[in-house]
């Protein structure tokens, strides 16, 4: 596994940036985080511990205080003192504690949708709309190198706003993926001020 | 996940949950050097933290993951090794993630790997 030692050795200091990936269940978030990963996506079923908060209200006792999610990221290395982390939601809504967590400090999100599909990714636009300051864009995944409907029926059919940027995707595809994130980092760009 | 499932996780922590630096899940933590005597000492999770962390600069949620402690847990042993000078935690080079020098380095950054 390649880390960027060398450029903490010569006295550099490493930054890290982030963007997270949200989506509903099977709308192809592993997929565009492994795209461009290069380590093997991190999917781990980490104990998220929330002392003191009630995360899982499928729990009947109220002194759990912890809950199992999978945990989905990789990394990308763009300079050798510059690494980029992608971080996938996890797609259930009693996880949406752990998405606060995830969204601290992001540059930008990406909210995937899957078009046979759509509702399965209605919490996350909603959550990104009212409930977090980080700004999003929606990117359609290709599934099967088509888009089935037009951008203008799905934005719609989201009720999304004009001002947030609508694309396609083939989550498969590095060069694809790249673009989105680009894209997505590009919004972000022109909704915050300069020096932020 | 590794552990004794009959231990609660915050036992390691003494109890304490949260930590006075923001260690985001993206975080970079690095060591720059290791100190073998001083590892001895340490509990076993803060032990296996420190050995991954010569690895090379590493997130918090890669060091929760690879040495299977929670992440609130992992935040909070990581900040004790960072104030016994066992490690560093990196701030980073910029203080916000909405600053336009940063976007703009990733987005060339990502445009080269097109």
């Amino acid at each position: 596994m390649a880390f960027p030692s060398s450029a903490d050795r010569q006295g550099l200091t490493v930054t890290s940036a982030k963007i997270v990936v949200a989506g509903g269940f099977g709308v192809g978030k592993s997929t565009l985080v492994a795209s461009v990963s290069e380590i093997p996506p991190v999917n781990t079923e980490a104990w998220m511990t929330q002392a003191g908060e009630s995360v899982d209200p499928l729990s009947d006792s109220s002194a759990k205080t912890t809950t199992t999610v999978a945990m989905d990221f990789g990394r990308v290395t763009l300079a050798p003192d510059l690494l980029l982390y992608l971080f996938g939601t996890p797609g259930q809504p009693r996880f949406w504690p752990m998405w606060d967590d995830l969204c601290r400090g992001a540059s930008g999100a990406v909210v995937l949708v899957d078009t046979r599909q759509l509702d399965a990714s209605f919490p996350a636009v909603n959550y990104f709309e009212n409930d977090s300051d980080v700004p999003f864009i929606v990117a359609v995944n290709l599934f099967d190198g088509k888009l089935t409907h037009s951008l203008e029926k799905v934005r719609d059919a989201l009720c999304l706003d004009e001002r947030i940027p609508l694309v396609t995707v083939d989550a498969r595809d590095r060069r694809s993926t790249a673009k989105t994130l680009v894209t997505c980092l590009t919004h972000t760009m022109k909704t915050t001020p300069t020096r932020a | 996940m590794s552990g004794n499932p009959w231990v609660r996780p915050y036992v390691l922590t003494g109890g304490r949950t949260q930590t006075k630096h923001q260690l985001y899940v993206h975080t970079l933590v690095s060591a720059s050097h290791f100190d073998a005597r001083a590892a001895t000492k340490l509990t076993p999770e803060s032990r296996r933290l420190y050995d991954r962390v010569r690895l090379g600069p590493q997130s918090v949620a890669e060091l929760s993951a690879h040495c299977g402690i929670s992440l609130g847990v992992t935040r909070v042993l990581l900040e004790d090794l960072a104030s016994t000078d066992h490690l560093q935690i990196n701030d980073g080079a910029y203080d916000s993630p909405f600053d336009h020098r940063l976007l703009k380095r990733v987005i060339d950054g990502l445009s080269e790997l097109g």
